[in-house]
Formats: structure tokens, sequence, C-alpha cells
């Protein structure tokens, strides 16, 4: 424990903006991933297990296409789409199959994918890892914000990523195909009952939660090591982050992500030998105040 | 009638001779193909996760230096053929691979291609199956400093930490006393190699330099894919110079990172696991001036039989070779030299001849290892520090260490953690 670290910096604006800038860009990455995560469950009731492979694909195929077109733009939506197209075969050829089956086999098949998706990642790139390298554009000296440490390549990050965000709650709340979402997530016999295809939907959302997954991918990609198995690491932040904000609420992992980030980023100052520690211990004081997360809802 | 006597006996002395001769006929060719039969030797090592690339260049190195023994003739007149296992990185699975190598795969002699974790319990088997292992990853100094982990079978063919520590200790100390870098921070993974290996080495830098002053430390996890809060409190704690034994993936995650960060330039970085191909190729924007040990690099030592290795090893698997890789050539070389000393692939006989047993080398700081007979461990590999550049040779301004000084300061630590 190191709190008078933590208490200078907290005196100090400069060490404030940096330490900030660093939570923010944490709890970035994780929103993206930790959004579709609890998309998916929000709709489809499926704890995809999968999903850290499919940030661990956006983040390969965004090696590839960098190094095919030596575009970052054109490689953070390259690499979403392919991933959310593998999310949707994914869903179409083997999700689809254990709906409303045990939670079990849902975790089987989840498994089973996550080791087919990790050799399938060691015989596409190979076992040894990979860098993607920073583009060009963003070799530059970081910004000095009253006095604190920005990199450039972060404001972009975090840029990016709230308009992913904000897109995505746009989609979600003021859209005529987000009102279906949230209908089917409330309730599926209904929605199929007025004559909308389900499967088709189920199918849209898991791609969405891919290309939310790729997103991140491709955003940390050049300042990530790329290795098979990446992305269980974040698979598991990603489960913290959605149980904190609330299994399927997205703003409560935009929340959680966020606060996440900055415990981490304060953390590591105060308590530098505990901060994974601090990240669980907050999940577990909101489920004692709220047990069902910070944005969930009760369970009828 | 003792005629007839005689005659019966000499018939059924013939009809034995007669069985005999036959099962002796049979028998001959299998008594010569024990003789000449190839030796298994068994192999563990990290072939998939994180560490794959370590793994595989063990494999490689070895599978390079096997062909050339049996070209050769083999191991003395025996074929090596070798076995090799996945153990994924798990201890419990590196064990259980020995075992089975030695039970049922008939395996004659162990080669533990294991991190510490794993070596540590195929230590264990060693002991139990009284089997030749040479242990040809594990840096973890006590593995066979500690007389009481000592075994009359077990070798270690690698480097050891402290060994790398005085070393480095001694060039960071110069560096420092140049530059007036008192204030120092660590930033190595949380796990017994990165603690041990910091603590060691900070000992020695304060050692050689008393002015030196650890002002922080982060502990990152081991495979952590974000070091943000890692730099951040660097930027934080403002130290002139940085310590870290960050390794592979990890050490170029922390380098990419650390770039966005300007952080080389701002902070005099000694990173001890950055001199190995696999971290320097990997590296888009490796910055120039960090401090490393090297690993393996085909210029240091700067002989042209060390260059011709790295060469041949690369025009052979398409790559450069890795730490490990030589680390594992040289048990291939010690076992050959062994067997030709000791007239026989006996694994008793051969660690017999094997305690300070000395053989040219590529890898040599004068060009020759030693297996120490006091604990057998290799001594007189080249060890170094320089200075890294963005393109080939990639490390520049080697200062090599000094083995006289390194055997002094390791006797005072044995003796400091009651191992003499």
């Amino acid at each position: 424990m190191d709190l008078a670290t933590l208490a200078t910096c907290l005196s100090s604006t400069a060490c404030i903006v940096t330490q900030s800038t660093g939570g923010l860009i944490i709890g970035m990455l994780l929103f993206l991933v930790a959004a579709g995560l609890t998309l998916i469950f929000g709709v489809l009731k499926v704890v995809n297990f999968t999903h850290g492979s499919f940030y661990m694909l956006g983040a390969y195929f965004a090696l590839t296409i960098y190094q095919v077109t030596g575009s970052y733009t054109l490689t953070i939506l390259g690499a979403g789409v392919a991933t959310a197209i593998v999310g949707l075969v994914f869903e179409r050829l083997f999700i689809s199959r254990v709906y409303g089956q045990n939670v079990l086999m849902q975790l089987l098949v989840c498994y089973g994918f996550v080791l087919i998706f990790d050799d399938l990642v060691k015989i596409i790139w190979g076992v040894e890892f990979k860098s993607m390298g920073m583009p060009p554009a963003f070799q530059v000296p970081p910004l000095f914000i009253a006095g604190g440490v920005v990199p450039p390549f972060y404001l972009f990050v975090v840029g990016v990523a709230l308009v992913i965000g904000l897109a995505l709650w746009l989609v979600i709340e003021r859209t005529r195909l987000g009102k279906t979402v949230r209908a089917a997530a409330y309730n599926p016999s209904m929605v199929a009952a007025l004559g909308i295809n389900t499967g088709y939907l189920y199918g849209l959302v898991f791609a969405l939660g891919g290309l939310l997954a790729g997103f991140a991918g491709a955003l940390a990609a050049p300042v990530r090591s790329l290795t098979p198995g990446m992305g269980f690491s974040i698979l598991i932040e990603s489960f913290i982050v959605t149980v904190i904000g609330g299994m399927g609420s997205i703003v409560g992992a935009f929340v959680a992500a966020l606060a996440i980030g900055l415990i981490r980023s304060f953390g590591s100052l105060g308590f530098p030998l505990f901060t994974d520690g601090l990240m669980y211990l907050f999940m577990v004081l909101v489920l004692i105040a709220r047990p069902t997360g910070l944005f969930g809802k009760e369970i009828a | 009638m003792t005629h007839a006597h005689r005659n019966r006996l000499d018939r059924r002395t013939l009809l034995k001779s007669a069985a005999a001769s036959t099962v002796g006929l049979l028998a001959a060719p299998m008594v010569a193909r024990a003789e000449n039969k190839s030796i298994k030797i068994g192999m563990s090592t990290i072939l998939s996760g994180r560490v794959a690339q370590l793994g595989t260049s063990s494999r490689n190195a070895v599978m390079m230096e096997v062909e050339k023994v049996n070209a050769a003739g083999g191991l003395a007149g025996r074929q090596i053929e070798m076995v090799i296992r996945d153990s994924k990185g798990q201890p419990q699975e590196a064990a259980r691979l020995s075992r089975e190598l030695v039970n049922s795969d008939g395996c004659e002699i162990l080669i533990d291609a294991e991190a510490s974790s794993g070596a540590f319990a195929v230590h264990e088997v060693a002991r139990d199956l009284g089997m030749l292992t040479l242990h040809t990853n594990s840096e973890t100094s006590s593995l066979s400093a500690d007389p009481k982990l000592r075994l009359p079978n077990a070798f270690r063919v690698c480097r050891q930490g402290v060994h790398d520590c005085i070393v480095g200790g001694a060039y960071a100390a110069k560096v420092a006393k140049a530059k007036n870098l008192t204030k120092w921070m660590t930033t190595s993974p949380d796990y017994a190699y990165g603690r041990d290996t910091t603590a060691e080495y900070m000992s020695y830098v304060t050692h050689f330099n008393p002015d030196v002053e650890v002002v922080g430390e982060a502990w990152p996890k081991l495979f952590q894919p974000d070091y943000t809060e890692v730099l951040t409190k660097i930027l934080q704690t403002k130290p002139q110079a940085l310590y870290s034994c960050l390794w592979g993936g990890d050490v170029t995650a922390f380098i990419d990172q650390g770039n966005i960060y300007a952080l080389f330039g701002q902070v005099e970085t000694f990173a001890v696991n950055m001199a190995d191909y696999t971290a320097l190729t990997a590296v888009k924007n490796l910055p120039k001036g960090i401090h490393s040990g090297n690993r393996y690099i085909k210029t240091f030592p700067n002989t042209p039989e060390n260059a011709a290795w790295g060469d041949a090893y690369r025009a052979k698997y398409n790559e450069y070779p890795t730490n490990w890789a030589w680390e594992n050539a040289s048990a291939i070389h010690f076992l050959t030299a062994a067997a030709k000393k000791a007239s026989s692939a006996d694994g008793a006989k051969l660690a017999e001849v094997m305690k300070g047993l000395t053989i040219a080398s590529p890898f040599g700081a004068d060009g020759n290892i030693t297996l120490r007979a006091e604990d057998q461990t290799m001594t007189g590999y080249a060890i170094g520090w320089g200075t890294t550049i963005p393109t080939e040779p990639y490390v520049t301004d080697m200062t090599t260490g000094d083995w006289k000084q390194i055997f002094e300061l390791e006797a005072e630590w044995k003796k400091k953690k009651n191992y003499a």
C-alpha cells in the first residue's frame, strides 16, 4: 500500500490527467468487448465464452489487413466486419442449435470453439507472438495537457470507442431495429408471433457483438502483443465489467468499464500489489449493494 | 556299455548343443541389435501457448544438432532418436510427460526444456527415476546452486540468473556512474523469476554503485496485455533509469506501449531480455539505446563459429534462433562430447564424465563452455550487455562479462544464501 503516492498524485493536475487518460484507454477497450458480450447475453441469454476469441480474431485480422493495405482506417473497418462475419457464421451454424438448452451445453460449445479458434490462429498466423506496430500517423510525441502525458493514439482510441458506443446506443435505443432487439430480449415468442424472423435477428446480434470485439481487437493491435489465446484475459475482465454493469445493460457496461479503468489506473499508485484485487473488491461491493449490477434489471 | 552310454550322452549333448546353437543363432542378432540400437532421448518443452516460439526453437536446435551427431555415427555408435512432447508450459504436465518418456517410451536420457516452474517439477522426476537429466532453460539459480536440490544425475546446461545479474549489475552501475543515474525503478513480471532476478540484479547494481536508489517498483502479471497503469506509474515516479526482466511478448508489448508515451527518451532503460531475436524482430519500432543483456544474437560472441551457427539455424528454419535454442544445442554438444569421452551412451557413465567437462562451443566467452563439477551447472558462456539499434545487428557496443568477477561474486552469493 502506498497511499502517500496516491495522495500526491491526487493533488497534482498533471498526475490526474496522466492517470485518467490511462484509465480511459483501459476502460474504453474493455467497454467495446464487454458491450458485445452484454448485448449477446441480453438478447440471446447465452454467456458467450468465445467472445474473447472474437477480440483475438479482430486483432489478427487487423494485423493482416494492415500488412496488406497499410491503411489503419481500413484495418479497423475490415477487422470489425470480418469478425462480425465470423460471429454470424458461428451463431447460425453452432450457437443457434443450443438455444434454450442446458447452460452447460452452451458453455461446452463455446469452450470448444475457444480451443478451435486458438488453433486456427496458430495454423494461420503461427504460434509466435506478433506485433502490428504503430501506424505512422501516431508515431508522434505525446501531448502534454495540464502537465499530464497524453499519447495521441490513445486519444484517437478513446474517441473512436466513444463514437462506436454512442452509435450502438442510438441503434439500440432510437431505431426500429433496436426496438425489435429489445423486444426480442424481453419476449422472443411475441416478437416471433409478430412475424419477425428471430433467427435472423439473433444472427444479427451475434454479428454486432463480433463487430464490437473486432473493433476492439483492431484498436488494441498496435500496442499489444498478438498471441494465440490472447482473448482469455480480456474475457475475464469483460465478464467483471458485465457483471458490475448489469448483465444485458450497455450503459452499465460503459460505466463499469470506465470505473474499472480508473480503479486500475489510480489503484496501481496507491495499491501496487493489489490492483487486480481492487477490481474484484469493487465487484463484490457492487453486488452486495445491487445484486443485479449497477444497471441490471431484476429477474422476474 | 560305457561306450554305449557315452554314445547316448553324445547324442544328448549333440541335441543340447544343436538347441543351444539354434537359440544362440536366433539370439545373436538381438544381442547385436541391443548393442547398436538407437538411443531414445526424451524431451518435454513448451510447444503451445504464449511461449511456444521458445519451445519450438528448443526443439529445432536439438534436432539440428542431433542430425549432425547421427550423421557422424551417433552417440557412442548409437543413433539418437528424439521423443519430444508438449507440456503446454504446465509443471504437472512436464513431470507427467517426463515420467512417461522414461517408463512408456523407453527414453534413456531426459532433456528438460521447460521454464523454471516446469524444471523444478522435472527435477523431482529425475530424483525419483535416477535418469540422466539436462535442464536446458531454467535460469533460476537455486536449481543447481542449492545443495539440497542437487542430484548426481541432473545438470543445468543454460544460463544462471545470478551470473547474468552480476554482469548486468556491473554494467548498469558503470552506466549509472557515467550518466549520474541514481533514481531507479523496476518493472518485472510478478512471479518467482521476475521477483528473484530483479532483486539480485538491483543488489549488484547497488553493490557496484552505492549511490543508486530504487524509488519505485511495478509488478505486472505474467502475460499482462496492457501496461498502461505501469507506464503511467513510471511517468509519475520519474525515475532516471528503469530495469525490467519482462520477456517475450511481454517485453515487446511494453516497448510498443512505452513508445507512445515516449518513455525511452525520458528514462534510461535496462531490459535484460530485449536482445533475443524473438523480441528484437517482433518490435516494429525498436527504440535506439535500450540496454540489454545478450540472450541470443549471432554477433555476440563475435566469432565466425557463432555467426555460422546462427546462420545455419536461420537457413534451416527460416527464422533466427532464440536464447533457448543455443542452450538446447549446447546440451547435445555436451552429450556428444561426454559419449566420446566415456565411449558409451549409458546415462550413468555420461553423468560421471560430464562433471567438469569442458567443450569447444560457439557460445563460449573464450570459445569453451564447462559443466562445473561442484554444482553441475554450465559456466564460461558468453554474457554481455549492449544497446539496441532499430536494424540488424540490433544490438551494438557489447560489453563482455568477466567470468573471474562472476566466480568471485557468485561464491559470496552462495555463502550469503547458505549454499556453500
